[in-house]
Protein backbone atom coordinates (compact mmCIF):
# COMPACT_ATOMS: atom_id res chain seq x y z
CA UNK A 1 0.00 0.00 0.00
CA UNK A 2 1.42 2.82 -1.16
CA UNK A 3 -0.67 5.33 0.68
CA UNK A 4 -1.95 5.44 4.02
CA UNK A 5 -5.83 5.53 5.30
CA UNK A 6 -5.15 9.28 6.16
CA UNK A 7 -3.15 10.27 2.80
CA UNK A 8 -6.69 8.79 1.39
CA UNK A 9 -8.68 11.24 3.53
CA UNK A 10 -6.16 14.44 3.03
CA UNK A 11 -7.01 13.78 -0.45
CA UNK A 12 -10.50 13.73 0.00
CA UNK A 13 -10.40 16.44 2.59
CA UNK A 14 -8.51 18.85 -0.47
CA UNK A 15 -11.02 17.80 -3.23
CA UNK A 16 -13.89 18.56 -1.02
CA UNK A 17 -12.54 22.02 0.21
CA UNK A 18 -11.29 22.50 -3.41
CA UNK A 19 -15.49 22.58 -4.15
CA UNK A 20 -16.00 25.08 -2.15
CA UNK A 21 -13.85 27.58 -3.02
CA UNK A 22 -16.24 28.39 -6.05
CA UNK A 23 -19.51 27.81 -3.52
CA UNK A 24 -18.00 31.06 -1.65
CA UNK A 25 -16.84 33.17 -4.32
CA UNK A 26 -20.73 32.63 -5.65
CA UNK A 27 -21.79 33.64 -2.12
CA UNK A 28 -19.52 36.69 -1.61
CA UNK A 29 -21.32 37.86 -4.96
CA UNK A 30 -24.82 37.30 -4.31
CA UNK A 31 -24.93 39.44 -1.24
CA UNK A 32 -25.55 42.46 -2.49
CA UNK A 33 -28.41 41.38 -4.88
CA UNK A 34 -30.15 39.27 -2.10
CA UNK A 35 -29.65 41.99 0.49
CA UNK A 36 -31.46 41.67 4.07
CA UNK A 37 -34.60 39.96 4.11
CA UNK A 38 -35.74 42.00 6.88
CA UNK A 39 -34.52 45.06 5.84
CA UNK A 40 -35.97 44.27 2.34
CA UNK A 41 -39.60 43.45 3.52
CA UNK A 42 -39.50 46.88 5.65
CA UNK A 43 -38.31 48.78 2.13
CA UNK A 44 -40.70 46.97 0.38
CA UNK A 45 -43.75 48.28 2.63
CA UNK A 46 -42.68 51.58 2.61
CA UNK A 47 -42.10 52.06 -0.92
CA UNK A 48 -45.26 50.59 -1.73
CA UNK A 49 -47.19 53.47 -0.38
CA UNK A 50 -44.53 56.25 -2.06
CA UNK A 51 -44.63 57.37 -5.84
CA UNK A 52 -42.15 57.21 -7.64
CA UNK A 53 -42.35 60.64 -9.70
CA UNK A 54 -40.73 60.10 -12.66
CA UNK A 55 -43.47 57.16 -13.14
CA UNK A 56 -45.97 58.89 -11.64
CA UNK A 57 -48.70 56.05 -11.72
CA UNK A 58 -46.03 53.34 -10.19
CA UNK A 59 -45.14 52.93 -6.62
CA UNK A 60 -41.23 53.32 -6.01
CA UNK A 61 -41.44 49.71 -5.08
CA UNK A 62 -42.79 48.60 -8.40
CA UNK A 63 -40.81 50.37 -10.34
CA UNK A 64 -37.40 50.07 -12.48
CA UNK A 65 -36.61 53.63 -12.75
CA UNK A 66 -33.20 54.95 -12.00
CA UNK A 67 -34.66 57.52 -9.61
CA UNK A 68 -36.77 54.71 -7.77
CA UNK A 69 -33.69 52.47 -7.27
CA UNK A 70 -31.45 55.36 -6.25
CA UNK A 71 -35.02 55.77 -3.22
CA UNK A 72 -34.48 52.35 -2.62
CA UNK A 73 -30.95 52.31 -1.88
CA UNK A 74 -31.69 55.37 0.28
CA UNK A 75 -34.37 54.12 2.28
CA UNK A 76 -31.84 50.60 2.46
CA UNK A 77 -29.66 52.62 4.02
CA UNK A 78 -31.43 54.51 6.72
CA UNK A 79 -33.05 51.72 7.50
CA UNK A 80 -29.29 50.07 8.52
CA UNK A 81 -28.50 53.36 10.41
CA UNK A 82 -31.95 52.80 12.68
CA UNK A 83 -33.72 55.26 11.27
CA UNK A 84 -37.89 54.82 12.19
CA UNK A 85 -39.82 54.35 9.34
CA UNK A 86 -41.34 57.93 10.23
CA UNK A 87 -38.13 59.51 9.98
CA UNK A 88 -37.65 58.04 7.01
CA UNK A 89 -40.70 59.04 5.09
CA UNK A 90 -40.16 62.61 6.53
CA UNK A 91 -36.99 62.91 4.85
CA UNK A 92 -38.78 62.14 1.52
CA UNK A 93 -41.26 64.78 2.04
CA UNK A 94 -38.75 67.08 2.89
CA UNK A 95 -37.28 66.90 -0.04
CA UNK A 96 -40.12 66.02 -2.60
CA UNK A 97 -43.29 66.64 -0.51
CA UNK A 98 -46.60 65.51 0.09
CA UNK A 99 -46.56 64.33 -3.73
CA UNK A 100 -44.24 61.76 -2.90
CA UNK A 101 -46.95 59.65 -0.95
CA UNK A 102 -50.02 58.35 -1.91
CA UNK A 103 -52.06 59.00 0.92
CA UNK A 104 -51.95 62.69 1.50
CA UNK A 105 -51.92 64.08 4.59
CA UNK A 106 -54.46 65.83 6.01
CA UNK A 107 -53.60 69.28 6.43
CA UNK A 108 -55.51 72.66 5.50
CA UNK A 109 -54.64 72.66 1.78
CA UNK A 110 -56.24 69.12 1.43
CA UNK A 111 -58.94 69.69 3.30
CA UNK A 112 -61.26 69.70 0.21
CA UNK A 113 -59.31 66.30 -0.96
CA UNK A 114 -60.31 64.55 2.15
CA UNK A 115 -63.99 66.26 3.36
CA UNK A 116 -64.94 67.30 -0.72
CA UNK A 117 -66.50 64.10 -1.37
CA UNK A 118 -68.23 63.76 1.93
CA UNK A 119 -69.84 67.51 1.71
CA UNK A 120 -71.08 66.88 -1.64
CA UNK A 121 -72.55 63.57 -0.70
CA UNK A 122 -73.94 65.53 2.15
CA UNK A 123 -75.47 68.89 0.14
CA UNK A 124 -76.51 66.30 -2.65
CA UNK A 125 -78.77 64.37 0.36
CA UNK A 126 -80.07 67.79 2.14
CA UNK A 127 -81.28 68.92 -1.48
CA UNK A 128 -83.22 65.40 -1.89
CA UNK A 129 -84.77 65.47 1.37
CA UNK A 130 -86.21 69.58 0.69
CA UNK A 131 -87.19 68.26 -2.97
CA UNK A 132 -89.21 65.46 -1.29
CA UNK A 133 -90.97 67.36 0.90
CA UNK A 134 -91.78 69.78 -1.58
CA UNK A 135 -93.53 67.54 -3.51
CA UNK A 136 -94.87 65.85 -0.16
CA UNK A 137 -97.01 69.42 -0.24
CA UNK A 138 -97.46 69.78 -3.35
CA UNK A 139 -99.86 66.68 -3.30
CA UNK A 140 -101.01 67.17 -0.42
CA UNK A 141 -102.58 70.38 -1.76
CA UNK A 142 -104.73 68.15 -4.38
CA UNK A 143 -106.48 66.30 -1.57
CA UNK A 144 -110.15 68.61 -1.75
CA UNK A 145 -111.89 69.15 0.45
CA UNK A 146 -115.19 67.97 1.73
CA UNK A 147 -117.49 70.64 0.02
CA UNK A 148 -114.96 70.75 -3.50
CA UNK A 149 -116.07 66.95 -2.85
CA UNK A 150 -119.94 67.79 -3.02
CA UNK A 151 -119.77 70.39 -5.16
CA UNK A 152 -117.80 68.12 -7.87
CA UNK A 153 -120.27 64.91 -7.62
CA UNK A 154 -123.02 68.04 -7.80
CA UNK A 155 -121.29 68.83 -11.32
CA UNK A 156 -121.08 65.31 -12.42
CA UNK A 157 -124.84 64.90 -11.58
CA UNK A 158 -125.72 67.16 -13.92
CA UNK A 159 -123.63 66.43 -16.49
CA UNK A 160 -125.41 62.87 -16.62
CA UNK A 161 -128.93 64.46 -16.81
CA UNK A 162 -128.29 66.68 -19.15
CA UNK A 163 -126.58 63.81 -21.56
CA UNK A 164 -129.48 61.67 -20.72
CA UNK A 165 -132.84 64.82 -21.82
CA UNK B 1 -86.37 78.43 -15.86
CA UNK B 2 -83.78 77.96 -12.94
CA UNK B 3 -84.56 74.08 -12.68
CA UNK B 4 -82.66 74.26 -16.09
CA UNK B 5 -80.33 77.10 -15.36
CA UNK B 6 -78.75 75.29 -12.72
CA UNK B 7 -77.51 71.93 -13.66
CA UNK B 8 -76.14 74.02 -16.86
CA UNK B 9 -74.05 76.03 -14.36
CA UNK B 10 -72.82 73.49 -12.14
CA UNK B 11 -71.76 71.56 -15.59
CA UNK B 12 -70.45 74.78 -16.83
CA UNK B 13 -67.82 74.80 -13.17
CA UNK B 14 -67.03 71.69 -13.20
CA UNK B 15 -65.85 71.95 -17.05
CA UNK B 16 -63.93 75.26 -16.61
CA UNK B 17 -62.26 72.75 -13.38
CA UNK B 18 -61.52 70.03 -15.94
CA UNK B 19 -60.04 72.34 -18.64
CA UNK B 20 -57.83 74.22 -16.44
CA UNK B 21 -56.53 70.87 -15.44
CA UNK B 22 -55.68 70.02 -19.17
CA UNK B 23 -53.25 72.76 -19.42
CA UNK B 24 -51.66 72.02 -15.94
CA UNK B 25 -48.25 69.80 -16.45
CA UNK B 26 -48.43 66.72 -13.89
CA UNK B 27 -44.14 66.55 -14.27
CA UNK B 28 -43.89 69.81 -12.48
CA UNK B 29 -44.14 68.84 -8.80
CA UNK B 30 -43.82 71.50 -6.86
CA UNK B 31 -40.61 71.79 -4.54
CA UNK B 32 -41.36 71.32 -0.83
CA UNK B 33 -37.12 73.58 -0.91
CA UNK B 34 -38.16 76.81 -1.87
CA UNK B 35 -37.97 79.44 0.55
CA UNK B 36 -35.81 76.71 2.55
CA UNK B 37 -32.17 77.12 3.00
CA UNK B 38 -30.05 74.69 0.00
CA UNK B 39 -28.86 71.49 1.61
CA UNK B 40 -25.62 72.07 2.30
CA UNK B 41 -22.86 69.94 0.22
CA UNK B 42 -19.24 69.31 -0.19
CA UNK B 43 -17.97 67.86 -3.39
CA UNK B 44 -15.23 66.98 -5.37
CA UNK B 45 -14.78 69.54 -8.73
CA UNK B 46 -15.30 68.07 -12.23
CA UNK B 47 -12.19 69.14 -13.81
CA UNK B 48 -10.01 69.29 -10.47
CA UNK B 49 -10.61 66.04 -8.65
CA UNK B 50 -8.70 66.60 -5.54
CA UNK B 51 -10.63 69.94 -4.87
CA UNK B 52 -13.60 70.17 -2.73
CA UNK B 53 -16.23 72.84 -2.83
CA UNK B 54 -18.51 73.54 -0.26
CA UNK B 55 -22.06 74.88 -0.82
CA UNK B 56 -21.22 77.66 2.24
CA UNK B 57 -18.80 78.65 -0.47
CA UNK B 58 -21.29 81.08 -2.44
CA UNK B 59 -23.01 82.52 0.66
CA UNK B 60 -23.10 86.19 -0.21
CA UNK B 61 -23.87 85.89 -3.73
CA UNK B 62 -26.96 85.23 -5.60
CA UNK B 63 -25.83 81.71 -7.51
CA UNK B 64 -27.57 79.00 -10.08
CA UNK B 65 -26.85 75.28 -9.27
CA UNK B 66 -28.18 73.33 -12.25
CA UNK B 67 -28.08 69.53 -12.66
CA UNK B 68 -27.25 68.01 -15.70
CA UNK B 69 -25.27 65.13 -16.63
CA UNK B 70 -23.88 63.85 -20.17
CA UNK B 71 -26.34 60.94 -20.74
CA UNK B 72 -29.19 63.26 -20.54
CA UNK B 73 -30.81 64.22 -23.58
CA UNK B 74 -32.84 67.59 -22.70
CA UNK B 75 -29.47 68.82 -21.12
CA UNK B 76 -28.58 69.71 -24.42
CA UNK B 77 -31.41 71.46 -25.24
CA UNK B 78 -30.78 73.57 -22.52
CA UNK B 79 -27.08 74.00 -22.95
CA UNK B 80 -26.79 77.17 -25.47
CA UNK B 81 -28.73 78.97 -23.27
CA UNK B 82 -26.88 78.62 -20.55
CA UNK B 83 -23.33 79.01 -22.21
CA UNK B 84 -25.05 81.92 -23.75
CA UNK B 85 -26.22 83.16 -19.79
CA UNK B 86 -22.64 82.73 -18.56
CA UNK B 87 -20.93 84.89 -21.11
CA UNK B 88 -23.42 87.42 -20.32
CA UNK B 89 -21.81 87.28 -16.61
CA UNK B 90 -25.33 88.45 -14.77
CA UNK B 91 -24.79 84.98 -12.91
CA UNK B 92 -22.55 82.44 -11.77
CA UNK B 93 -24.09 79.21 -12.68
CA UNK B 94 -22.90 76.30 -10.97
CA UNK B 95 -22.70 72.72 -12.72
CA UNK B 96 -23.98 69.55 -10.16
CA UNK B 97 -22.93 67.05 -12.54
CA UNK B 98 -25.23 64.06 -11.73
CA UNK B 99 -24.27 60.30 -11.72
CA UNK B 100 -21.97 60.89 -15.05
CA UNK B 101 -18.86 59.10 -15.66
CA UNK B 102 -16.07 61.82 -15.09
CA UNK B 103 -14.13 61.59 -18.65
CA UNK B 104 -17.51 61.17 -20.87
CA UNK B 105 -18.70 64.53 -18.80
CA UNK B 106 -15.47 66.37 -19.60
CA UNK B 107 -15.74 65.46 -22.90
CA UNK B 108 -19.36 66.42 -23.15
CA UNK B 109 -18.73 70.03 -21.67
CA UNK B 110 -15.22 70.71 -24.58
CA UNK B 111 -18.01 69.80 -27.39
CA UNK B 112 -20.86 71.58 -26.05
CA UNK B 113 -19.01 74.43 -23.91
CA UNK B 114 -18.65 75.22 -20.16
CA UNK B 115 -21.02 77.41 -18.78
CA UNK B 116 -19.71 76.59 -15.34
CA UNK B 117 -17.80 78.84 -12.68
CA UNK B 118 -17.38 75.37 -11.22
CA UNK B 119 -18.92 71.91 -11.99
CA UNK B 120 -18.67 69.89 -8.89
CA UNK B 121 -19.34 65.87 -9.13
CA UNK B 122 -22.47 63.54 -7.57
CA UNK B 123 -21.53 60.57 -8.35
CA UNK B 124 -24.24 58.81 -6.29
CA UNK B 125 -26.84 60.78 -6.58
CA UNK B 126 -26.41 61.52 -2.58
CA UNK B 127 -26.82 65.55 -2.96
CA UNK B 128 -29.43 64.93 -5.85
CA UNK B 129 -31.32 63.21 -3.56
CA UNK B 130 -30.95 66.29 -0.78
CA UNK B 131 -32.16 68.69 -3.57
CA UNK B 132 -34.87 66.10 -4.93
CA UNK B 133 -33.78 65.75 -7.94
CA UNK B 134 -36.09 63.74 -10.21
CA UNK B 135 -35.35 64.77 -13.63
CA UNK B 136 -32.28 65.98 -15.19
CA UNK B 137 -32.29 68.75 -15.70
CA UNK B 138 -33.34 71.08 -12.60
CA UNK B 139 -31.91 74.20 -12.13
CA UNK B 140 -31.98 75.90 -8.88
CA UNK B 141 -31.56 79.96 -8.09
CA UNK B 142 -30.50 80.52 -4.43
CA UNK B 143 -30.04 84.01 -2.98
CA UNK B 144 -27.22 85.50 -1.16
CA UNK B 145 -28.65 83.79 2.11
CA UNK B 146 -28.16 80.95 0.90
CA UNK B 147 -32.11 80.06 0.31
CA UNK B 148 -33.50 78.45 -2.47
CA UNK B 149 -35.62 81.03 -4.45
CA UNK B 150 -37.22 79.15 -7.80
CA UNK B 151 -36.88 75.58 -9.08
CA UNK B 152 -36.96 74.85 -12.75
CA UNK B 153 -37.71 71.57 -13.59
CA UNK B 154 -36.50 70.55 -17.00
CA UNK B 155 -35.19 72.20 -19.40
CA UNK B 156 -34.44 76.18 -18.88
CA UNK B 157 -36.08 77.88 -21.92
CA UNK B 158 -36.21 81.28 -23.32
CA UNK B 159 -39.24 81.52 -22.30
CA UNK B 160 -38.63 80.76 -18.75
CA UNK B 161 -35.43 83.06 -18.70
CA UNK B 162 -36.87 85.89 -20.11
CA UNK B 163 -40.17 85.92 -17.59
CA UNK B 164 -39.22 84.59 -14.80
CA UNK B 165 -35.60 83.38 -13.88
CA UNK B 166 -33.68 86.92 -14.90
CA UNK B 167 -36.45 88.48 -13.64
CA UNK B 168 -36.16 87.15 -9.99
CA UNK B 169 -32.37 87.26 -10.00
CA UNK B 170 -32.40 90.55 -10.34
CA UNK B 171 -34.51 91.26 -7.55
CA UNK B 172 -32.37 89.00 -5.25
CA UNK B 173 -29.16 90.71 -6.49
CA UNK B 174 -30.59 94.21 -5.29
CA UNK B 175 -31.09 92.79 -1.72
CA UNK B 176 -28.27 92.91 0.61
Amino acid sequence: MAYGLTDVMKVLLLVFLSLLIPLSGWTKEAIPVAEDPVIEKRMLALTMDLRCLVCQNEPISDSRAEFSNDIRREIREQIKANKTDEEIIQFLVDRYGDFILYNPPMKPTTIFLWFGPVALFVIALIALIVHLKRRRVQIEEVTLSHEQLEQAEALLNEEKKGKNV
Amino acid sequence: MMRYLLPLFAFMVLAAFLLVGLTLNPRQVPSPLIDKPAPKFQLNHLHEPDKVMSSDENLGKVWMLNVWASWCVACRDEHPLLVQLAKSGIVPIYGLNYKDERNTALQWLKRYGDPYAISIVDLDGKVGIDYGVYGVPETYVIDKKGIIKHKQIGPVTVDSLEKTILPLIKELQQQT
